[in-house]
């Protein structure tokens, strides 16, 4: 039945067969077509188009938080960067021999800060499904016992914003430290190989956008199920009024935790498919700014429809690229700082949830007068 | 041989010459200047060396000048054998000071690193009789710290002639040190000097004390043990003391940068994440009021800062009450749109700022009365950080009165209780809506005319305060001045008292965590607001 109701949704489905087409397409025009042809898809373009898909899953795992339980964390930016983290190290631990010292275990930074020998928490990452439990397992785990504590505590709304964002904080300042054992400032970088194949090469970046895609896809229907699930309806009640889903006699905590958790299990995903694109992870993006940008991106899609934050976030994305490498770069913060304004001013319920309010109307004064459509969540808080 | 023999000849002339020349200068006559002339004017070092002590000991005035023209290499020697010193291309007599135009180009006297060591001391020696109380501060010091046993004479005399109660107590500590180390001194002067050192009681004297050499007898070693002891417990409680100021200064630099939020946040509800550019756009009134007063009226520098205060405020205020009007009333009841709203207006403002003043750090000068530093025992006081204090306590209660005590503060608190009723009473609600945004901004651009003082003036200058502000407030509890002002005094002193054991960094990670820990157990604050406030 739950797997019906997934199909049912047209948005969605148009959605994924987008993403389908694009895991294959993209790859395809990037390998199979000469370079110079008019199809042909540069790796840069791939890379870049690679790094969106990572935002967007980022943006959907802060949807599923804020669209659909009222959470608004501004420091999901720090669940993505302990993925990112978690991978770095996987992947530092592959270049081996080869860094500019040549030591076989460590690598160059803990030379370079004349270290012995690996610090206990490295141990392990060279074994690929070791760092990849590790992607999922500490996010979520960081998240759990924070939000083990603050939602107990019953901290909610603009509180828990600012909490989040401190913890964010405190990160930054953390891994800004080089006693930490991640490579202080510079971060973790000049990544030789992935699984055995060259991050370099045209193959491997074109499987790692392959799988950014299908990944995308995976999260859109795991984010679709919990929220066309019962626990879904809780959660929404939770979003609207807290209180009264309380003295129904639900455990509003634990409905919490759970979709907070797995959120930020979703967005360590994405910070573990970024950084192989990218090829570095250092503190910056522990940066309040950062995940504050997140909120953006999910506030134009439109939060509380999860298609909406994930394009989004391509969206936005796409036009900070388009302004910053242009003429036009001294005037992005003017154009981001508007976007922030006007679609909190005007475009409440973002591109998406105003486009469908848009044609269920039409619909409605169409023919018959139809039952409207799943209605968009209320914007205010 | 025969340029051997001139160049004696020339050195007996010039010595008849600077003899005859010395004849009047009342100072002069006590001072061999022949034998020193020719001393100086010697190719050995040794007898340059020589010279140097003879010229120290003699306690005469034109001595400084010698030795500091030779220090310099400025020291020259005239063709006709005369001692000179180069000013800058014109030479003067070096004995007695009157302009000399020598016929050939001079030869400037070489010194050697023993010869430097030397006059080091020397020097050292005779600032101790300089007439500005600044220098001879410093020669105490350096003697003290040389140890240089050999300028107790010196120092009996300079202690004698001091009138500065202060600079006095500096040189008989120096005279201690050479007295402790003296071996030829007595017992009793020994330990008694321990007394003296002991009396002085900082971080040089335990240096001292703690390096004595072993063939010191029992009695001053055991007395100099115990006077360490002495000397380190008191420097503990000095330092405890210290770091509680620091932990003031930071604690009212935080308040001053949280109190405007606490009116915007606390009273009103609005999380405004450009509060921090609101500091940052006094801190550039700051800056453009210098700036005009430094091409326009050099001789207001120094009350640049009363200039920019109001300018500040009002700049502030005014940007804040055109944010209100144009953004923030139509989000009331929506927080966390509120949040987005004013974050994309902090990036609009920096941006704003950086096109207009440049991405880099702007100068901001330190009038006279806020540079420098006092001791007070112990501690080292800037002035800087000490009128910040001073004028953030002056920003909170003045606040505090406005609130408490003028017709605009009573309309505040009236419509943050019960805004429907206060309306009802015919109190323009929106129009004190407007108001209390501006005041809030206001005070935050009074606390970056402040911050403008001990921060770089950037576009990113507001970005560093928010999140801390931030914490303040919600750490002291919502709505709250009080709880602010001991918020922000919790904070700045336990964050410097952390930095000792953990790092400035770890210290304020440790805090943060803190924090967040603190608001989970009291998720509205330190003084939290009781009653139906705290539902709305």
């Amino acid at each position: 039945m739950l797997t019906a109701k997934l199909l049912a949704d047209r948005r969605g489905l148009i959605f994924l067969a987008i993403l389908a087409a694009a895991a294959i397409l993209v790859p395809a025009l990037n390998l199979l077509t000469p370079e110079g042809s008019a199809l042909h898809v540069p790796t840069y373009a791939m890379s870049l188009m690679g790094k969106y898909l990572t935002y967007a899953i980022l943006a959907l795992a802060l949807d599923l938080v804020w669209g659909y339980c009222g959470i608004l964390s501004l420091g999901h930016g720090a669940f993505f960067a302990l993925g990112g983290y978690a991978m770095g190290m996987y992947l530092m631990r592959q270049i081996g021999p080869r860094g500019v010292y040549g030591n076989p275990v460590l690598p160059d930074f803990m030379v370079f800060l004349n270290w012995k020998e690996l610090p206990w928490y490295w141990y392990g990452f060279d074994w690929f499904p070791f760092a990849a439990l590790m992607v999922v397992a500490v996010p979520g785990l960081i998240a759990f016992i924070f939000g083990w504590f603050a939602f107990r505590s019953r901290v909610t709304g603009v509180y828990l914003s600012i909490i989040t964002q401190a913890l964010t904080y405190a990160l930054l300042l953390a891994f800004f430290r080089n006693d930490m054992g991640f490579g202080g400032n510079n971060g973790l970088t000049d990544f030789k190989d992935i699984l055995g194949f060259n991050i370099q090469s045209d193959a491997t970046r074109a499987g790692l956008f392959a799988l950014t895609a299908l990944t995308l896809a995976a999260a859109y229907l795991i984010a679709r199920s919990v929220v066309m699930s019962k626990a879904g309806k809780v959660l929404l009640a939770v979003r609207d009024a807290e209180s009264r889903v309380r003295f129904l006699g639900y455990r509003a905590d634990n409905y919490k935790l759970f979709v907070f958790t797995l959120s930020a299990m979703m967005a360590g995903i994405a910070g573990a498919l970024y950084v192989p694109q990218i090829g570095i992870i250092n503190p910056s993006e522990f940066a309040p700014g950062n995940s504050i940008e997140v909120v953006i991106w999910t506030a134009v899609g439109g939060r509380g429809t999860l298609v909406g934050p994930a394009i989004g976030a391509i969206l936005v994305n796409f036009a900070k690229t388009t302004f910053t490498t242009g003429a036009l770069a001294p005037y992005w913060l003017f154009a981001l700082g508007g976007l922030f304004v006007l679609v909190t001013l005007f475009l409440p319920k973002g591109i998406v949830g105003t486009a469908s309010d848009y044609l269920a109307r039409r619909r409605a004064a169409g023919a018959k007068p139809e039952p409207v459509a799943a209605p968009t969540p209320d914007p205010a808080e | 041989m025969a340029h051997a023999v001139f160049l004696i000849l020339s050195r007996i002339l010039a010595v008849l010459v600077v003899a005859f020349a010395l004849a009047h200068p009342a100072a002069a006559q006590t001072l061999d200047t022949a034998a020193l002339a020719k001393g100086f004017a010697s190719r050995s070092f040794d007898d340059v060396e020589k010279a140097v002590t003879q010229l120290a000991a003699s306690g005469s005035p034109r001595a400084e000048p010698i030795l500091r023209a030779l220090n310099d290499r400025l020291l020259v020697i005239a063709a006709d054998g005369a001692l000179l010193i180069d000013k800058a291309g014109a030479y003067e007599n070096a004995f007695t000071g009157e302009a000399v135009t020598p016929t050939a180009k001079p030869t400037p006297i070489r010194v050697n690193n023993k010869i430097r060591t030397t006059l080091a001391a020397a020097m050292g020696a005779l600032t101790l009789m300089s007439p500005d109380r600044q220098k001879r501060l410093e020669a105490a010091e350096a003697v003290f710290k040389s140890r240089d046993a050999s300028a107790r004479p010196l120092l009996d005399k300079a202690i004698a002639a001091e009138t500065d109660a202060r600079v006095k107590a500096r040189l008989i500590e120096a005279r201690a040190a050479g007295v402790l180390l003296d071996q030829t001194a007595t017992e009793a002067e020994r330990v008694e000097a321990v007394a003296t050192i002991r009396a002085r009681g900082d971080q040089d004297a335990k240096g001292l004390l703690s390096s004595l050499p072993a063939e010191v007898p029992p009695a001053v070693k055991a007395a100099a043990d115990r006077a360490i002891t002495a000397i380190e417990a008191e420097l503990a409680l000095w330092n405890v003391a210290q770091n509680g100021y620091y932990g003031l200064s930071l604690g009212s630099v935080l308040l001053l940068a949280a109190i405007g939020l606490a009116i915007t946040f606390g009273v009103m509800g609005i999380i405004n994440m450009a509060h921090g550019e609101m500091v940052m756009i006094g801190a550039y009134v700051t800056f453009v009021v210098q700036e005009t007063i430094r091409t326009s009226f050099p001789g207001l520098f120094d009350y640049s800062l009363l200039i920019a205060l109001p300018l500040a405020f009002l700049v502030a205020a005014i940007v804040g009450m055109a944010i209100e009007r144009s953004v923030i009333r139509f989000l009331y009841g929506r927080p966390l749109e509120t949040l987005l709203a004013t974050w994309g207006i902090s990036l609009i403002l920096q941006q704003a700022v950086r096109t207009l003043f440049g991405p880099t750090n702007r100068e901001v000068g330190a009038p006279s009365f806020m540079s420098g530093a006092f001791d007070l025992g112990g501690l080292v006081i800037t002035y800087n950080r000490l009128w910040i204090i001073v004028f953030t306590l002056v920003v909170f209660f003045a606040l505090l009165m406005l609130l408490r005590f003028t017709a605009l503060g009573l309309q505040m608190r009236a419509v943050t209780q019960n805004r429907r009723m206060a309306a009802a009473m015919g109190i323009r609600t929106n129009r004190i809506d407007m108001l209390t945004f501006g005041l809030g901004s206001g005070i935050a651009g009074l606390a970056g005319v402040a911050l403008s003082q001990i921060d770089n003036v950037s576009p990113n200058l507001g970005q560093g305060y928010i999140i801390d502000s931030f914490m303040v407030v919600v750490f002291g509890g919502v709505g709250n001045l009080w709880g602010t002002l001991v918020g922000a005094f919790t904070i700045g002193i336990a964050n410097k008292f952390l930095e000792p054991y953990a790092g400035a960094v770890l210290g304020k990670i440790l805090l943060l965590v803190f924090i967040i820990l603190f608001i989970q157990k009291r998720p509205r604050g330190l003084f939290a607001l009781k009653g139906r406030a705290v539902e709305a």
